[in-house]
C-alpha cells in the first residue's frame, strides 16, 4: 500500500500522479462523502463544546473548519479522531461508523490528525518520531524485534522507511535537525514535524489543526503547495485554520463552527458573505 | 560513608561515560552504530567491574579475610547479589524505561516464578509435582509473564497510577499468600503441595549441582562423594587453589548467571534498538501521539509488562537456587523492589547499558560496600559493642564508630546512605549515570542518508 501512494517521497511524483489521476477523478466526480459528523455533541461538566455539529467532508477536497476561539474546532476534532467519545452523534468515515473507536484504529483506517499544539516525543530525535508513524512495521513485533531470522527482514524495512523519512524531513526543511531531540525544536519546527509524522502514516484523510501556526510564510506558501498536491493524489483534508486568507484561498468548501454548532457552510464566496459569520467574528470584517 | 567520595565516584565515572561516548555535554545523540556502541559499553562494564573487584580485594584484605578462598567465597557472593540487580533492572527498564509502565511489583513477579518452580519441580514425596527442572523454570517464567498480564490487563488502559497501585497490591498479594497457613501445605488430588509458610523452602538443585554431581538432590554430603567427569575435573582443579567444592560450585553457578545477564542484556538492547521499542519510547513519551499514529498501543504495553515480568521471574529462580538452594518470603517485600528501582534510576532509566550499570554501582557501593565497612572497623577495633552510657558514647570515639557500624545498625545506615545518594542523584544526575543518552530506537543507523540522493535499489 505504501508503493501506490508515497507522501513527502517521490518530489516530482509523476507515476504515482498518473496512476490516481483517473481513480481521484471519479471519486471527485462522484460527490462521494468519505467523513460526516452526524449530530455530534460533547460537553465537559456545564460547558456544551460540541452541541450537534452536522457537516460531512467529500473526498479530494480541502474542506476548512473555522470559527472564533472556542467554538469547538478542536473538540470536533477530538471526537471524530476517538480522542473524546461524543455524548451523541455519530462520526462515519469512509462508509464504516467508527463512533466511540480508539484512536489508533481510527488511525489505521486512514483518519489521521495533527495537533493544535504540536505534540513532539521530546526525547526521542525528529528522525525516530518520523520513523514511528509508518504503517505496518514488520520490527514492531516483539518476536520480529528479538529473533535473529527476522532481523534482516527488519533492517531492510527499515532501510526503506529511512530513505522516505529521509525525503520528507528535507521536504520539511527538517532535515539537519534529523539527529537532534524533537524537544529541542522551535515552536514552529515542531508543527513541521508534526505534519512530517502525519504524511508519513500514509494516511486516506488528513485532519489539521492550524498547522501554520508559527510557520514562516515562505514554508507556508511551500505547504499549502504541498497539500494542493496532495489534494491532486487524492488526499482529503479537514484544515482548521485562523487565517483567512489562507482559508478563503484555499479551502473549499468552509464550515463555520460558533458555540459548537455548525452556523455556514458552503464555498469562499458564499460563507465570506454570510452576515452570521461576519457577525460571529464580532464584526471582524472577511477581506477577500 | 558520606556522599561526597560517591559524587567523586560518580564524577569519575561520567568522566570515563563521556570518553565512551566520545562525546561532551549531557545531550549528545550516538549514532545507530549499535554494535560498536554495545561492544564499547560492554568494555566499560568490564573496566567498571575490574575496578570494583580491586576495590573489594582490598576492603578484604584490610577486613582480615585470611585466605583465597574466604576472599572468593565472598567476592562470589558479591557478584552474584550484583547479577541479579543488573537483570531485575534490565527487567523493569524494559517496563518503566522504556514503556513509562510503573512496576511496583518487581518481587512479586520475582516470587511467583520462584515458587510456581518449586510447586512444579520438588519432589513429589516433597511438596512439589516432581516435574523435571527446564519444565518447573519453564512455568515460572510463563505464570509471572501470564500473572503480568492479567494484573496490568485492567490497569494498563487507565492511568499510570493505577498500574502502579495495582503491581503494589499484587506483589504484597503474593507474599502473603506464599507465607499463609493455607499455602503452606495443601492437598490436591491426593498430591501433598506447599509453599512452607513462613519457613524457608528448599528447592530442587540447580543445574550446576546437576553438571557437578552424579546424584545432586541426596544432599552436599553424599553428593560430593559422587562428582560427574566434568565436577571431578573441576573439583581437582579448585583443590589446586584451595577451593573446596562448594566454592567451585558457587564459581560456576557465578558464571553461569554471567551468561543468562548477558543473555538478558542482548534480548533487551535488540528490543531497545527496533521498531517495537521506538513505539514503546513513543508510549512513554506521549501515548497519544503513539495512537494517533495508529499505534495498538495496549498491545505494546501488555507485551513489554508480560516480558519483563517473565524476566523478573527467571531472575528470582537463578537467584534463589544457587548455593544452599532455599527460599523464603521475607526475600520478596517491597524492599526489593524499591532497591531494584534506586538501581535504574542510578543507572540511567531507559537506558540498557545504564541498567547494567546502575545493578553493578547499587549492589556494589550502596548494598556490598558498607558491611565490608563494617567488618574492617570490627578487625581494627575489635568486636563492637553498644556503649555503656551515653558519657561512653561521646567519649570512645571508636566504639562510638563501631557500634554505629554494628550488624544491627548497618541496614539503618545503608538506608541513609541510599537516601543521601537519591538526594544527590535528584539534585545533580536526576537523568542517572547513563540517562540522558539518546539510544536510536532502530537496528540501522538512521542518520545515514546515503540512500536519499543515490538510485533506488
Ligand atoms: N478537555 C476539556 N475539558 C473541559 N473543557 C474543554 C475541554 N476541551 C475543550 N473544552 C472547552 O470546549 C470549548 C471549545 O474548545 P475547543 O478547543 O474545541 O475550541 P477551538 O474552536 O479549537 O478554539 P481555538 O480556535 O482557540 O483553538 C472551550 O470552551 C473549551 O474550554
Ligand atoms: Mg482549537
Amino acid at each position: 500500500m505504501s508503493d501506490s501512494r508515497q507522501v513527502g517521497a517521490d518530489p516530482d511524483g509523476q507515476a504515482d500522479a498518473e496512476s490516481n489521476t483517473d481513480e481521484t477523478g471519479n471519486r471527485r466526480t462522484a460527490g462521494e462523502t468519505i467523513l460526516a459528523a452526524e449530530g455530534l455533541r460533547k460537553s465537559f461538566g456545564g460547558i456544551t463544546a460540541v452541541d450537534g455539529v452536522e457537516f460531512e467532508v467529500e473526498r479530494g477536497t480541502i474542506t476548512g473548519l473555522i470559527g472564533p476561539n472556542g467554538a469547538g474546532k478542536s473538540t470536533t476534532f477530538n471526537l471524530l479522531t476517538g480522542v473524546h467519545t461524543p455524548d451523541s452523534g455519530r462520526v462515519r468515515f469512509d462508509g464504516t461508523d467508527i463512533t466511540g473507536w480508539q484512536p489508533d484504529r481510527i488511525a489505521r483506517q486512514g483518519l489521521v490528525r495533527s495537533f493544535q499544539i504540536a505534540r513532539e516525543l521530546e526525547d526521542m530525535t525528529v528522525m525516530e518520531n518520523v520513523m514511528l508513524a509508518p504503517p505496518d512495521q514488520f520490527g514492531e513485533g516483539f518476536w520480529a524485534s528479538v529473533l535473529p531470522g527476522f532481523r534482516g527482514r527488519v533492517a531492510r524495512q527499515e532501510a526503506e522507511l529511512r530513505e522516505r523519512a529521509w525525503e520528507t524531513l528535507a521536504f520539511f526543511e527538517l532535515d539537519d535537525l534529523a539527529n537532534e531531540r524533537a524537544g529541542s525544536l522551535s515552536g514552529g519546527q515542531r508543527k513541521l514535524l508534526e505534519m512530517a509524522r502525519v504524511l508519513m502514516t500514509d494516511p486516506e484523510m488528513i485532519l489539521l489543526d492550524e498547522p501554520m501556526a508559527g510557520v514562516n510564510p515562505t514554508l507556508e506558501e511551500k505547504l499549502l503547495d504541498r497539500l494542493h498536491e496532495l489534494q491532486e493524489r487524492g488526499y482529503t483534508f479537514l484544515l482548521v485554520e485562523h487565517d483567512m486568507d489562507v482559508v478563503m484561498n484555499h479551502c473549499d468548501p468552509i464550515v463555520v463552527l460558533h458555540q459548537g454548532q455548525v452556523l455556514a457552510e458552503g464555498g469562499p464566496q458564499l460563507v465570506r458573505n454570510d452576515e452570521r459569520v461576519l457577525e460571529a467574528y464580532l464584526g471582524g470584517t472577511v477581506e477577500s | 560513608m558520606t556522599p561526597a567520595p560517591l559524587g567523586q565516584l560518580l564524577g569519575a565515572l561520567r568522566a570515563r561515560l563521556d570518553a565512551v561516548r566520545g562525546v561532551v555535554g549531557n545531550r549528545q545523540v550516538t549514532d545507530g552504530g549499535t554494535v560498536q556502541r554495545t561492544t564499547s559499553d560492554l568494555r566499560f562494564v568490564a573496566g567498571l567491574a575490574l575496578g570494583l573487584y580491586v576495590l573489594f580485594l582490598v576492603l578484604s584484605l584490610l577486613g582480615g579475610f585470611q585466605s583465597a578462598e574466604a576472599v572468593t567465597s565472598r567476592l562470589q557472593s558479591v557478584t552474584l547479589l550484583a547479577l541479579v540487580y543488573v537483570m531485575l533492572t534490565l527487567a523493569l527498564n524494559l517496563q518503566w524505561g522504556y514503556a513509562g509502565l510503573l512496576n511496583l511489583g518487581v518481587a512479586g513477579f520475582a516470587a511467583v516464578g520462584v515458587y510456581t518452580m518449586a510447586l512444579l519441580s520438588l519432589p513429589a514425596d516433597g511438596l512439589g509435582l516432581g516435574l523435571p527442572l527446564p519444565v518447573g523454570i519453564l512455568g515460572g517464567f510463563l505464570a509471572a509473564t501470564l500473572l503480568g498480564a492479567l494484573a496490568a490487563l485492567p490497569a494498563i488502559r487507565l492511568r499510570a497510577d493505577y498500574l502502579a497501585i495495582v503491581t503494589l497490591a499484587f506483589s504484597e498479594i503474593i507474599r502473603l499468600l506464599i507465607r499463609s497457613q493455607p499455602a503452606s501445605e495443601f492437598t490436591i488430588a491426593g498430591q501433598r503441595l506447599g509453599t512452607g509458610g513462613t519457613d524457608s523452602l528448599d528447592l530442587p538443585p540447580n543445574p550446576v549441582k546437576s553438571l557437578l554431581y552424579e546424584n545432586p538432590d541426596q544432599g552436599a554430603f553424599v553428593a560430593v562423594e559422587n562428582p560427574t567427569v566434568i565436577g571431578d575435573r573441576l573439583f581437582t582443579a579448585g583443590e589446586a587453589v584451595g577451593f573446596g567444592p562448594s566454592l567451585v560450585e558457587r564459581v560456576v553457578y557465578a558464571v553461569l548467571m554471567l551468561a543468562v545477564a548477558l543473555l538478558f542484556y542482548w534480548l533487551l538492547v535488540r528490543v531497545g534498538n527496533s521498531p517495537f521499542g521506538r513505539v514503546l519510547k513513543a508510549i512513554r513519551e506521549d501515548e497519544l501521539v503513539a495512537s494517533s499514529l495508529g499505534k495498538d498501543t495496549r498491545r505494546f504495553k501488555i507485551i513489554a509488562f508480560a516480558v519483563g515480568c517473565g524476566l523478573m521471574a527467571l531472575t528470582g529462580m537463578l537467584w534463589q537456587m544457587e548455593g544452599g538452594g532455599s527460599t523464603a518470603p521475607t526475600t520478596f517485600e517491597p524492599e526489593l523492589t524499591f532497591f531494584v528501582f534506586v538501581a535504574l534510576i542510578l543507572g540511567g532509566s531507559g537506558s540498557n547499558t545504564g541498567s547494567v550499570v546502575g545493578g553493578i554501582v547499587f549492589v556494589a557501593v550502596l548494598l556490598e560496600a558498607p558491611s565490608f565497612i563494617q567488618r574492617i572497623v570490627d578487625t581494627q577495633f575489635g568486636v563492637p559493642s553498644a556503649p555503656e552510657t551515653l558519657f561512653d558514647a561521646f567519649t570512645g570515639v571508636d566504639p562510638f564508630l563501631g557500634y554505629f557500624l554494628s550488624d544491627t545498625n548497618i541496614s539503618a545506615l545503608r538506608f541513609i546512605v541510599l537516601g543521601a545518594v537519591l538526594v544527590y542523584l535528584m539534585h545533580n544526575r536526576p537523568e542517572g549515570i547513563f540517562g540522558g543518552r539518546t539510544e536510536i530506537a532502530s537496528p540501522i543507523d538512521l542518520s545515514d542518508r546515503s540512500g536519499t540522493e543515490g538510485d533506488e535499489s
